[in-house]
């Protein structure tokens, strides 16, 4: 091992039925470092984390820890945690309804008897030491979020952590908590914790971290003093596009023009959800294909969901052909002819048991209102022409739809907002998880749509896919639009030095 | 310095909960004094005839308390209960001693919690269709053992018959009878061991790990886990504690009722169900109480005395009292969620 090292992960493999979820990764910590585990979603920075937590077994490669002569078998989160490996996730991990004593000390030690005034004062000790705004005798449910977490990292602390994982901590937290939180993070530092920090919020990276290793498809990318990486660099590694091959990949689109004096089909004005976001505005031209880009969680699905009516919306306007219209649930969208695939499909879209038909012709239904059903010829008729439509490979109309592909399913959910004859709609990552063929169906499907005056707003991680359909491309950052391209400027630089934000010079 | 305004305001919310149980506890007992004072409500027998005829709920009412304190639910108690009373009926008429077959009822209940609790603990069953089966069971059982009632008297058992006659005497709050004789306060021995089980499960719950540890997993399951906290054998052991403190509420019950029936304690789950609900035990884990349990079933056995005393309401009346009763708490619950909700 290195000097100074305390984690070392050589050469991890892991598989997955069909997919190399991680191949020879290597992963080096050392004491009293902030380490940023960065890579989009599908990186493997999660399966790096549930190997060396124990949640998963590794299929190849070593986990070296100090004070351990042979390399070490982690087989669960309790024997992570006996090693000193703990991890804080996104979602607080205790109890609500105990004490933040208890919290702390539940499930520790031997005995029958909990010895309340012992753990009460061990655990005000503590949580003073770490300058944490919480008493052992308050209940966890009465403490804020970022709060709990600081008790969940005290609880590992107190379990003599050596690494401590913190994974995605700040998604739930405003800016106070999170400043509070890395002071935490800093102070642990100082007492030789190793720290991994899992974010995708690149400015919390630069903040605090001292180094960053870059995932990319289950592979190492490298690792990186800070001060070595500027953003716009760590920006192209995550993405895997180096900034030479960026400039001559230019759309092969053609030049959208909206037609001169007529207000745009839908505006946003100030719109802002329950979801975090902060207010934006935004418009869309009859035939337009427009995008919303930006790194995940950035913000980009709020935004559409806002304007879907699938959040909850806070304030601002939305605007029908200059007209304001209201759209507090997601049927108030639709009635005005709005169209919604949501990014999750397993969870949003489909409804797997029911029929290729049946799921068609949903959203139809509910325009419809349920107690005018269809009848099954008119229902088969619709059923069979979007099947046939869209290519859609399915054994006949009344299969249910979970025993389709993912591209399929995909092309069902697409069918049934089709169906409505949407004037706006909104694609959500239409294409993860399927395969090229269907990919490209849909980006060709997407742009003949708008030729026939169909509104779109296409989103999607993948850059060229965006660059390809999109005439117009919303660039977010930290659940904030922080700018706008078209025309000459949609280059992945372009794009790429936008999302990073900040150090402009690098470009 | 918010924070621990915070801290106050969540602690009581809890303990709010418990205080209206008791408030109403004792509302609704004055008002039985005033409105039947007249009738002999007033005198503390009244009372202590309520822990007679209950001593067995208030055993089987802790069991269940600590079983829905993770998240479950134990139907089958009642119909335990039942086979309990036949067990002890027709074996001591069988020649059988009173303490081995009360050794032998308390060693069913431990079998039957074992195998009640794995199949939850570990096969991750629901509890609602596990303990449904075992009341399926028990009832079948019972009436396997004897269709027929069959009564414990002086002579098939005499020291059963003993210890079902035995008067605790109080030494104090006694009154003087309409003809002229100082009547002393008792109670029976059902009421001493229903009182030692409520006191050991109180400190159970507040001082054991164990005890934490059903909260725990009520609380977040997940999280229980995540804590290094064994859930299975958790959940395991609140349904062996649910059936056998069902058990020594059987034995408890047997004193009271002295014979054993197919339909005896018909529905006595939902009136433990119900007694931990009106003290504050919520049905989705994590929080509650045997105080509250304990003064639950006070509250329905005050209902049914002030029913009884009336003597011309119909026998009916307490079903539909203790349905208002459970309908305001549910409410009141759910506004303390709702409030704790937006807090947030």
């Amino acid at each position: 091992m290195k000097e100074n090292a305390i984690l070392e992960m050589k050469a991890i493999d892991k598989v997955f039925p069909g997919v190399l979820a991680l191949q020879g990764v290597d992963f080096t910590l050392c004491a009293g470092e902030i380490h940023a585990l960065m890579g989009e979603n599908g990186a493997g920075k999660s399966t790096l984390i549930k190997v060396l937590t124990g949640v998963y077994s590794k299929d190849g490669g070593q986990i070296y820890l100090k004070g351990y002569d042979k390399p070490v078998i982690i087989r669960s989160p309790q024997e992570a945690q006996k090693m000193g490996i703990s991890t804080v996730y996104q979602e607080i991990t205790l109890c609500p309804n105990l004490s933040v004593a208890e919290n702390m000390y539940i499930g520790r030690g031997e005995g029958v008897r909990v010895n309340w005034k012992k753990i009460n004062e061990k655990a005000d000790a503590i949580l003073k030491s770490l300058d944490i705004p919480a008493k052992a005798t308050q209940q966890l449910s009465s403490c804020s979020i970022a709060v709990q977490q600081m008790v969940a990292i005290a609880r590992a602390v107190d379990m003599d952590c050596k690494v401590l994982i913190l994974d995605e901590p700040t998604s739930s937290l405003d800016e106070q908590e999170v400043a509070k939180l890395f002071k935490l993070m800093r102070d642990l530092k100082e007492r030789g914790v190793g720290i991994i920090f899992v974010t995708h919020f690149l400015d919390q990276v630069y903040e605090v971290c001292d180094k960053i290793t870059v995932l990319r498809d289950g592979r190492l990318v490298g690792e990186y003093e800070i001060k070595d990486l500027p953003r716009v660099q760590l920006v192209s590694k995550m993405l895997g596009k180096e900034l030479d091959d960026l400039s001559d990949i230019s759309g092969e689109h053609k030049k959208f023009q909206a037609e001169p004096n007529t207000p745009p089909v839908f505006e946003a004005v100030g719109l802002q959800s329950d979801a975090g976001i902060k207010p934006f505005d935004f418009y869309i031209q009859k035939g337009e294909v427009n995008g919303f880009t930006g790194l995940l969680g950035s913000g980009r699905s709020e935004c559409v969901r806002a304007i879907f009516g699938a959040d909850r919306v806070l304030g601002g306007t939305v605007k029908k052909d200059g007209n304001a219209i209201k759209i507090a649930k997601p049927i108030d969208a639709m009635r005005n002819g709005i169209g919604y695939l949501p990014e999750d499909r397993k969870v949003d879209g489909i409804v797997g048991e029911l029929s290729v038909r049946e799921n068609i012709i949903l959203a139809l239904q509910v325009l419809k209102g349920f107690f005018k059903p269809f009848s099954r010829a008119e229902a088969a008729r619709f059923a069979d022409e979007y099947i046939k439509l869209l290519d859609i490979k399915t054994a006949s109309a009344d299969t249910p739809i979970k025993s389709l592909s993912g591209g399929n399913q995909q092309k069902v959910i697409l069918a049934r907002w089709l169906l409505t004859h949407p004037e706006y709609l909104i694609l959500d990552e239409p294409t993860r998880g399927i395969d090229v063929g269907t990919k490209v169906d849909i980006q060709k499907l997407v742009l003949k749509l708008a030729s026939e005056g169909m509104s779109i707003t296409f989103i999607s991680s993948e850059t060229d896919e965006m660059l390809r359909t999109c005439s117009r491309m919303v660039v977010m950052r930290d659940r904030a639009v922080v700018g706008e391209l078209t025309d000459d400027d949609l280059t992945q630089g372009k794009i790429m030095s936008t999302i990073a934000g900040g150090e402009k010079k690098d470009e | 310095m918010k924070e621990k305004m915070k801290a106050k305001k969540s602690f009581n919310s809890n303990t709010i909960l418990l205080l209206i149980t008791i408030v109403l506890f004792m509302v609704l007992y004055a008002g039985g004094c005033i409105a039947y004072g007249s009738k002999g409500f007033t005198h503390f027998q009244t009372f202590l005839n309520i822990l007679i005829t209950n001593a067995g709920l208030i055993c089987v009412a802790c069991g269940m308390t600590c079983v829905m304190l993770t998240g479950g639910i134990d139907i089958s108690v009642g119909a335990l209960i039942a086979m309990d009373c036949m067990m002890l009926a027709v074996g001591m008429s069988k020649g059988i001693g009173a303490v081995p077959m009360v050794a032998i009822v308390l060693l069913v209940g431990v079998v039957f919690g074992f195998v009640q609790g794995f199949l939850v603990g570990y096969l991750e069953i629901q509890p609602f269709i596990v303990s449904m089966a075992g009341m399926f069971f028990c009832r079948g059982m019972t009436a396997v053992i004897c269709t027929d009632q069959v009564s414990i008297t002086e002579k098939i058992n005499a020291t059963f018959y003993k210890w079902a006659n035995t008067k605790v005497t109080i030494p104090f709050g006694g009154y003087v009878n309409n003809k002229g004789k100082y009547m002393v306060p008792y109670v029976r021995p059902g009421v001493i061991v229903a009182l030692i089980v409520l006191i050991l499960i109180f400190i159970m719950l507040r001082y054991t790990k164990f005890g934490r540890s059903l909260y725990a997993v009520g609380g977040s399951a997940q999280s229980a886990a995540m804590m290094g906290l064994n859930v299975k054998r958790i959940k395991m052991g609140a349904y062996m504690l649910s059936s056998i403190l069902c058990s020594v509420g059987g034995v408890c019950y047997c004193l009271n009722t002295m014979a054993g029936s197919v339909t005896r304690a018909l529905g006595l789950e939902m009136d433990a169900i119900s007694s931990a609900v009106i003290g504050g035990t919520l049905l989705t884990g994590g929080v509650g109480n045997v105080i509250g349990s304990f003064f639950g079933v006070l509250i329905n056995g005050t209902i049914s005395s002030i029913v009884k005393t009336n003597g011309k309401l119909a026998s009916s009346w307490p079903n539909i009292l203790t349905a208002a009763l459970l309908f305001i708490f549910i409410v009141i619950q759910s506004v303390f969620g709702a409030l704790r909700a937006r807090k947030k």
